[in-house]
């Protein structure tokens, strides 16, 4: 009877061996490309480190977040992003589906026409962006005059210069539009028919049947959709850059975030801070406050999807 | 939790390894070569295969740097030069922390030189130097100050850039290029050409920061402003040169009207191709570097130009400053863990002294030769236009940015006040100055300075 009952936990030891086994892969893994380099990180914030040398500087790094007017500059860039880019990106993208969802004739070619523009590389998209929109020699501007509108310095006003932005980023929602579209093919018919004899009109439908149906696929690309906009730094480098007109010789330095900087998003700060001026220890003070706020913003979003779900 | 043991074991191993490695020996450890003759390290140097890393790119670059290294060879003809064009900083950067240096490495800028001699990825050059005892005088003092940091010679100036003033004397009608600031203030009253409206046609001179090569290090030697105190911290706000030069330049500014001047200098061409505004007569009078010379001659439409070159304006109460400017340029050194670092300086050495070989490069380049004997040659080409340059660059005065250890973050911080400065946001001139004193001196209180 005694041995009988000794048996089960030696199973589960073999067990939970193998499971440790079949799980080792995705445990080297973490420990590698996520304990490590977070670990790394915050051990890197305590120090001065230029690539050569390592000092242990205390909470100098951490203080010196606090007098640095660039990162609360770069910070509100990335915030604005977050709060006006992104829903600008879902709401057009969104559009965009339900037009597609509607044309009789020719919908292929549609999707295909408002897909394209996301195939377009990143640099090459913003490049012409800034020349399309460049307030002399544009052909936007020019078009404007012509209706007696005086355009105005896109890229060149920091009023303007981040829904310069956002007009890119929509003109690229294409990805996001395909997978709206998806979710929206896939509500079931006979909701809307149901609520269409009810007397619903297309509004009320939209509210009480589309939305709830596809609030999953919103709450994923809208934490998504965050995540990359506080990443957010290839096209706000590149329009910068051009827009300024900056030059690269003996003496002269390149300023980001051109306007005023308007376009310097948090990433790029990091970035200037660790590969620039390498201040690699206070690159990680930036990157670990990075990394909270990614965090802090999916968590508030999937308590208010969860809580809209509910309610729903 | 489990898993940090695992981590730091995997960190130690990764230590171990490089521990293990054998270090590469450092300049001035290997015994010097002597032997009888004229050329005894020459006859006593072992053959080697030296890694150089150059920022040169066109193929005409190439060729003028490959000849010069054609040159050393003929000298050393044990030592094979193998040259990588097309490097920038941060590869060199990267390449001495992995332990993978090049033997020599030239760079462009001059904006890591403190980095680089602080943190010994370029080795101090100070002892060859005194054991093969070169005359540094030779340089002009503000090579010798680029190409050091706290006394730690970690590179040598190969070649420079002077900056001074280009005008088309076609547009001048005649006038001649103005030795003061109030003198260039009138001019460009005069020459420029307006619509009713404020549309600018032709500038006379384009004032704005943001202009290609109108950075305030470019501008600065106009009122002899100075960027560092003597302990590294920040001179701008307390140096009245930078106010003075400001104050001028925002009421020329004014005078056009930032948003014409603006859509006016949107409305420009490339500043490195065949549409730039002066080879196209838009703007009569420019600061520019020597090298634009070789520009206009090598542009189809542009090498026609009736064109001429004179020191920048100065303030008109400092007249000794005219004939001076802004002087920078290529640096080049022995990187840390070069494999090779006697036969390295013996390269550099080569390329930065050697007379025949400065000329050789300056004439292919168009660039300004850094020893008084490259520029005395009577091998170096020479004419009006660019005999200009060659005496901003020798002249007493004649200034550039001091190596830094922050010097991309301090110019990026004073450019962006600048721009706020010109579009007129900033109310207080004192108040702004102070205000960029205190970033960048709170950003070398965090790099330890």
């Amino acid at each position: 009877m005694a041995s009988s009952l000794a048996a089960p936990p030696v199973r589960r030891r073999g067990q939970g061996l193998r499971a440790l086994v079949w799980l080792s892969p995705l445990l080297a893994g973490l420990a590698i490309f996520l304990v490590y380099p977070l670990l790394a990180t915050v051990f890197y914030s305590f120090h001065r480190y230029d690539l050569y040398t390592l000092e242990f500087v205390g909470l100098a790094n951490y203080e010196y977040l606090l007098s640095d007017e660039r990162v609360w500059q770069s910070a509100r860039n990335t915030l604005w992003l977050v709060v006006f880019m992104v829903p600008a990106q879902l709401a057009f993208a969104l559009a965009l589906a339900q037009l597609v969802t509607r044309i009789k004739a020719g919908a292929g070619v549609f999707r295909t026409i408002f897909y394209l523009p996301s195939l377009v590389p990143m640099v090459a998209g913003t490049v012409a962006f800034v020349f399309l929109l460049n307030p002399a020699t544009g052909p936007v501007n020019n078009l404007l005059s012509l209706l007696g509108v005086a355009g105005p310095d896109w890229f060149g006003d920091p009023a303007w210069s981040k829904p310069s932005l956002t007009l890119l980023g929509m003109w690229g929602a294409g990805n996001t539009m395909v997978i709206f579209l998806a979710a929206l093919l896939d509500v079931p018919k006979h909701l809307y028919e149901a609520a269409s004899i009810d007397g619903a009109g297309a509004w009320r439908q939209f509210r009480s049947i589309t939305l709830p149906t596809i609030s999953p696929v919103l709450m994923f690309t809208a934490i998504t959709g965050v995540i990359y906009a506080l990443q957010y730094f290839t096209q706000a480098m590149i329009a910068s850059r051009v827009a300024s007109g900056a030059t690269d010789s003996a003496g002269s330095t390149f300023t980001p975030g051109y306007p005023e900087g308007s376009l310097l998003t948090l990433p790029q700060h990091l970035f200037h801070s660790g590969f620039r001026d390498y201040e690699l220890g206070y690159a990680c003070v930036l990157a670990l406050a990075l990394f909270l706020t990614a965090m802090v913003f999916t968590l508030f979003l999937l308590r208010r999807f969860r809580f809209a779900e509910e309610a729903s | 939790m489990r898993l940090i043991p695992l981590a730091v074991a995997g960190l130690l191993a990764l230590t171990a390894c490089t521990a293990t490695r054998e270090a590469p020996p450092t300049l001035g450890a290997q015994p010097k070569p002597s032997a009888a003759g004229t050329e005894p390290a020459a006859a006593a140097l072992p053959p080697a295969s030296l890694e150089l890393w150059h920022g040169f790119s066109t193929d005409a670059e190439v060729k003028a740097f490959e000849d010069a290294i054609a040159g050393f060879n003929k000298k050393f003809p044990q030592i094979k030069v193998v040259a990588k064009k097309g490097i920038q900083d941060d590869q060199i950067t990267s390449a001495i922390r992995s332990g993978k240096a090049p033997d020599v490495a030239a760079s462009f800028t001059t904006d890591n030189v403190a980095q680089w001699c602080k943190s010994g990825a370029f080795q101090d050059l100070t002892p060859v130097i005194q054991q093969d005892g070169i005359d540094l005088s030779v340089l002009p003092a503000a090579s010798r100050s680029y190409t050091e940091f706290e006394g730690k010679r970690c590179t040598m100036p190969l070649l420079a850039d002077a900056y001074g003033l280009y005008y088309n004397k076609a547009l001048m009608k005649g006038s001649e290029p103005p030795k003061t600031l109030s003198e260039l203030t009138e001019l460009t009253k005069k020459l420029t050409v307006r619509d009713a409206d404020g549309t600018i046609k032709v500038a006379g001179f384009i004032p704005s920061f943001q202009y290609y090569e109108n950075s305030p290090s470019h501008l600065g030697p106009m009122t002899g402003a100075k960027w560092y105190n003597e302990d590294g911290t920040s001179a701008i706000g307390s140096d009245p040169a930078w106010k003075q030069l400001l104050t001028w330049q925002k009421e020329l500014v004014d005078w056009y009207g930032y948003a014409n001047l603006e859509k006016f200098r949107k409305s420009l061409g490339d500043e490195w191709g065949a549409e730039h505004p002066f080879f196209k007569g838009k703007v009569a009078m420019i600061v520019d570097g020597e090298w634009r010379n070789a520009m206009i001659a090598n542009d189809p439409k542009a090498k026609t130009l009736d064109y001429g070159t004179a020191p920048l304006p100065v303030a008109d109460d400092k007249p000794d400053l005219y004939g001076s400017g802004f002087t920078a340029g290529t640096v080049v050194g022995v990187p840390k863990g070069a494999k090779n670092p006697q036969h390295a300086w013996e390269l550099v050495k080569y390329l930065t002294t050697d007379t025949d070989s400065l000329v050789t490069l300056s004439n292919a380049l168009r660039n300004v030769p850094t020893t008084k004997a490259a520029a005395e040659s009577p091998k170096l080409a020479n004419d009006a236009n660019f005999k200009t340059f060659l005496d901003i660059f020798a002249h007493p005065k004649t200034s550039t940015l001091p190596a830094n250890v922050n010097s991309v973050f301090n110019q990026d911080a004073f450019s962006t006040f600048l721009t706020s400065w010109e579009k007129g946001s900033v109310k207080d001139l004192d108040a702004g100055l102070k205000d960029v004193d205190k970033r960048i001196n709170d950003k070398l209180k965090l790099s330890g300075g």
